[in-house]
């Protein structure tokens, strides 16, 4: 009754969206399986895109021929870059978005991308051939052939949901858990473990009193995600509010905490520690008399509202009482209380590299079930395992991004070598190349790794060729001419910066950390003349080439020099208990870790530099 | 680790310790520039390979040593680089303060094993004898950790986890900046951030300076006698070294005629040394005397100046130690005899810090044996911390460093985003001593400390 299929991705959330995707997009064909055909894509928590560290993930996925940016900014409500006073390593993109738009806008991608078909059920086993992946089976009894499988089963495995002392099965609000795939797994030697996650309540809009909160809008010049020229930026947006909680509303609170599923023991799992519950933030900054709370629109013309920084596990009554405590929320009313979610992950130090496991073979994981959280995180995730199961059954080398290329290198780097004990979450501070890895370059970092497997529409190319052309051209000119003092000394004054007593190279003068490129063309009128030609991307671009240099250069040399070990590819078979020179910790997490270069190695705690001597010796350098 | 690059890396070659002489070898691309900036004598660069030359090395226009270099030239040496090994006379201080211009020089101190390893990596060894290698290399890194480990003494490892725990606080400031900017959280503004930087960086100075005290209780403070004949000083050492006979040795120097005696006390190693000038002062020409026992006093860390309390008064001991010179020297004034003498003929000495023994009786020894340790203890400021290992040294001027180039973006305006890169680059030279700082303390101190997420 079924084809068979090249790839299965099970789960039709951001990973399971990116994945499917991007298989077909390679040329695989691909069935996508979801229990609910109505909730593909859902944003099940913030209506928000990118932010710190998340923003440049999208613009990496973005750049590698993923979707997310361009359904991100089509559905977008508000965009802001934030960290604009800090440096270019910093700007971070992030969209307020539509919520049912942006599940209408993957759904359509989807629908648009040839090979990929849909089937509405509840995968509950894997068909096995010996250690090799060879199909699916549904709660329906449907079996579905296929050369490899990503899973990508968010909060659904074995999920349950905490509201007070209620506790029910369910994968999201009104939705029901999957099982069965956890328990097969556990038989075929996997290790599996919990992990929890929080949500805020979501509020009537009409009875909200905006006029006591602050408003906080987005840019007066909004940019976007997408490099390509299939987005355009915002014209209108909807603005977001921010209040404050107050000692009354804590007290209220904690008038709950003998019922609250935190605190009596009923969770077990761990939840993440920077996306903590409005319970836990009062309990352990209890010094702290109130906590900022984000009033974020869910939609155009949607009234439900979000009340980011109120996630909570709190019994209905006790949010609901609480809520009305706060300035603005007066007269709230519920739509549907906070909850806390519990569901299995499998820790992702069983998976290779590439997302595919070490125990089978051609079977993927995807997203939260490798102990991630956030919806970047989830589908750069979708998009490597999508790209590697397509290349793992065509026979090609697998894509395996490396720290110094790209958050998603540094994520899936971390998750394989480290594992995690807290859902994970990007921070800029997790890369050691924070200078390299900018929102502004991810389309010049990832462009040929794209346009070399195909996932570049030829006018992305040309695109991306016109902006490296345009930048070098500037920084040529940058280089080649030179500025007269009577020139720029007025400027130079304005900007509080010495001035000059001699013909000055531009490329010179806009190293000056209070000089812009701006600042000089409005006192150099060639200059104007020469960057009115470029686009304001391009202009930006070499801008942070040419000023930050430097810092680009060291860490640039950090980068080669570290990826030496990278570049030194190893035996994952190695028989590790066979090196007596190896320390027996060092023997132990690598015997379990079967790393697939040096470098990786190198990053498995408890392997120490004297062991990765060894082991240079033993590869024969 | 060692890394695959080509740097030109240094250490000493034969065992650590007074010997006749010790060998400190370079290898690496820059091995002849760096030894040929400290060599007066011919010039290296010239000089044929396999060849052997005689010369001074002048490190800050002070003469370190004089030396043999032999000249070996890629690939026909041990690791199939530039080798050369500058052999010198067999003061620990002497190669330490080699070793050390070489490294200002711009070579590298070398991992443990890490000769080997070149040696292997450019195929000297069959691969078939690699185990042998990696055991080698395992063996020597667990001898030197071992090492390492054992001259943290209590104070330096707290006064380095403070000074983590400050650097890690700074670097968890930096980036709430940068990670969670949009969180209600407050920021720390750029003057709390360089009072914080400046107190961090002066304790590592701190630390830092302590080393050249450091190095020298490792190696024994150099504590010289100095008293005239018959003041009673082979009594006085034969009742000090009674217990500890078996490690007392006499080593002669190849070209100083240095006497060593090792005197093991509290924990500490004294290497108590005569010069041939004042040993003997009677017969030989007096001027050269006073000249050996200026350059001995010089080097030394403690003297120790005995007298004979049955002949000598008090202004005449005072006189005598005047006209050692080097009053910052720090000093134990021993008068010998004191059997000879009532208490009340000793109490004027007592009163006037001098301690008085009987070398042949025993009398008075504990206390000045006591008084020798607290001296030592006492070189720190205040009993302050001391560095005893060159790498130590070595990655906390790193850090220094570092620190002071993100003193100076700090101050000049620059975004936190470029000073963390400095800032990461100070956390990683801390963690070659402290144990590997990573993210997830930076991580692990803003979630503890601030209310973060929405």
């Amino acid at each position: 009754m079924f084809q068979d299929y090249d790839v299965i991705v099970v789960g039709a959330g951001h990973a399971g969206c990116e994945a499917a995707a991007v298989a077909a997009n390679l040329g695989s064909r691909v069935l996508l399986i979801t229990m609910n055909m109505q909730t593909i894509a859902q944003m099940s928590c913030n209506p928000a895109m990118g932010g710190v560290a998340k923003g440049q993930i999208v613009r990496e996925i973005d750049a590698l021929g993923g979707y997310s940016g361009i359904v991100s900014d089509r559905s977008a409500i508000q965009f802001r870059m934030l960290n604009l006073s800090k440096g270019p390593a910093m700007w971070s993109p992030r969209t307020q978005n539509d919520r049912m738009m942006f599940a209408a806008e993957w759904r359509q991608m989807l629908e648009n991308t040839l090979n990929v078909d849909f089937w509405q059920d509840t995968v509950v086993e894997l068909l096995l051939n010996g250690d090799q992946i060879a199909g699916v089976k549904t709660a329906m009894g449907v079996e579905f052939k296929c050369q490899a499988v990503v899973l990508t089963n968010g909060t659904f495995l074995n999920g349950v949901i905490h509201i007070g002392e209620k506790r029910f099965g369910g994968g999201r609000s009104g939705e029901k858990a999957a099982h069965g795939i956890t328990e097969q797994l556990v038989t075929l030697g996997f290790e599996a473990g919990r992990m929890k996650t929080g949500t805020p309540p979501r509020i009537d809009g009409r009875s909200l009193d905006y006029s006591k909160m602050e408003e906080q809008r987005g840019d007066e010049n909004p940019s976007k995600f997408s490099y390509s020229d299939e987005t355009a930026p915002l014209k209108t947006q909807r603005s977001c509010y921010i209040t404050y909680t107050s000692p009354e509303v804590h007290d209220i609170l904690r008038t709950g905490f003998d019922k609250s599923p935190m605190y009596t023991g009923r969770i077990q799992g761990l939840g993440p520690r920077y996306c903590p519950s409005i319970e836990d933030k009062i309990n352990r900054f209890a010094e702290r008399d109130r906590h900022q709370i984000f009033v974020e629109p869910e939609g155009w013309s949607t009234v439900e509202v979000y009340v980011n920084g109120f996630s909570t596990s709190l019994p209905e009554e006790v949010q609901h009482e609480a809520l009305r405590k706060i300035a603005g929320f007066e007269n709230a009313k519920m739509f549907r209380p906070g909850y806390a979610i519990e569901y299995d992950f499998f820790p992702p130090t069983q998976l290779h590299l590439t997302l595919e496991t070490k125990n089978i073979e051609n079977l993927y994981f995807a997203g939260q079930i490798n102990g991630t959280t956030g919806y970047e995180e989830a589908a750069c995730q979708g998009l490597m395992a999508g790209i590697n199961a397509h290349l793992k059954i065509q026979g090609e080398n697998p894509l395996i991004l490396k720290r110094s290329e790209a958050y998603i290198g540094v994520l899936i780097d971390d998750l394989v070598n480290k594992g995690t004990d807290e859902p994970y979450r990007m921070f800029t501070s997790r890369s050691e190349y924070r200078i390299l890895l900018r929102q502004d370059n991810a389309d010049i970092r990832l462009g040929q790794i794209a346009s070399d497997l195909g996932l570049l529409s030829e006018s992305r190319k040309a695109r991306l060729e016109e902006k490296l052309q345009g930048r070098d051209a500037i920084l040529d000119y940058m280089r080649k001419h030179s500025a007269e003092p009577a020139e720029v000394n007025p400027k130079l004054t304005e900007l509080e910066t010495a001035i000059i007593n001699q013909k000055t190279r531009l490329e010179a003068l806009l190293l000056r950390p209070q000089v812009s490129l701006n600042d000089l063309a409005e006192a150099v009128p060639s200059l104007a003349d020469f960057t009115s030609t470029f686009s304001k991307e391009v202009l930006e671009q070499a801008e942070i080439t040419l000023k930050y240099a430097s810092y680009i250069e060291k860490e640039q040399e950090i980068a080669a020099k570290l990826s030496q070990l990278d570049d030194i590819r190893m035996n994952p078979e190695f028989d590790y208990h066979k090196v007596p020179a190896l320390s027996a910790e060092a023997r132990e997490k690598l015997s379990r870790a079967k790393p697939q270069n040096l470098g990786q190695a190198s990053r498995i705690s408890g392997v120490n530099p004297a062991d990765i001597s060894v082991l240079m010796v033993y590869i024969g350098r | 680790m060692y890394q695959l690059r080509t740097d030109t890396i240094a250490a000493l070659a034969t065992a650590p310790g007074t010997g006749a002489i010790a060998v400190l070898r370079l290898s690496g691309p820059d091995t002849f520039s760096i030894v040929n900036r400290l060599f007066k004598g011919k010039n290296l660069l010239e000089q044929a390979a396999n060849t052997i030359h005689f010369g001074r090395l002048v490190h800050q226009g002070v003469t370190l040593d004089e030396v043999l270099v032999s000249l070996f030239r890629a690939p026909h040496s041990y690791t199939k680089e530039d080798v050369i090994e500058i052999s010198c006379h067999g003061s620990p201080l002497i190669a330490g303060k080699i070793l050390k211009a070489l490294l200002d020089e711009g070579a590298r101190l070398a991992e443990p094993g890490e000769y080997t390893f070149r040696a292997f990596a450019r195929g000297r060894f069959a691969l078939n004898e690699a185990e042998a290698v990696a055991d080698l290399i395992a063996a020597d890194s667990d001898m030197a950790h071992k090492h390492a480990l054992g001259q943290l003494r209590g104070g330096f490892t707290r006064m380095l986890s403070q000074l983590r725990e400050e650097l890690v606080h700074f670097a968890s400031l930096l980036e709430l900046e940068l990670d969670f900017s949009e969180e209600d959280v407050e920021f720390a503004d750029r003057r709390q951030l360089l009072a914080l930087i400046q107190r961090i960086r002066s304790t590592i100075r701190g630390l830092s300076d302590s080393f050249q005290l450091g190095q020298v209780v490792r190696e024994g403070v150099a504590t010289v006698i100095a008293g005239k004949p018959n003041a009673g000083k082979s009594t006085l050492l034969n009742a000090l070294l009674k217990e500890e006979k078996a490690i007392v040795s006499d080593i002669p120097g190849t070209t100083r005629d240095v006497i060593e005696d090792v005197l093991q006390l509290g924990g500490y190693k004294f290497r108590l040394q005569d010069t041939a000038g004042l040993r003997e002062a009677a017969d030989a020409i007096e001027a050269i005397g006073v000249k050996r026992s200026q350059e001995k006093i010089r080097e030394a860390a403690l003297l120790l100046y005995v007298c004979d309390l049955s002949a000598t008064t008090l202004p005449e001991i005072e006189a005598e130690v005047n006209s050692l010179g080097h009053p910052e020297l720090p000093r134990l004034i021993v008068g010998n005899k004191a059997d000879l003498l009532n208490d009340d003929q000793l109490k004027p000495y007592r009163e006037a810090g001098v301690y008085c023994v009987s070398g042949l009786q025993g009398a008075g020894l504990q206390t000045l044996e006591q008084a020798l340790v607290e001296a030592v203890e006492n070189l720190g400021q205040n009993g302050e911390v001391t560095l005893t290992n060159l790498r130590h040294v070595q990655a906390l001027n790193a850090t220094e460093e570092a620190l002071s180039r993100a003193e100076a973006s700090l101050s000049s305006g620059t975004t936190a985003d470029w000073i963390a890169q400095d800032i990461r680059q100070a956390l990683h030279q801390l963690g070659l001593i402290t144990g590997q700082i990573t993210t997830d303390d930076l991580l692990e101190n803003i979630f503890s400390k601030f209310c973060i997420g929405k």
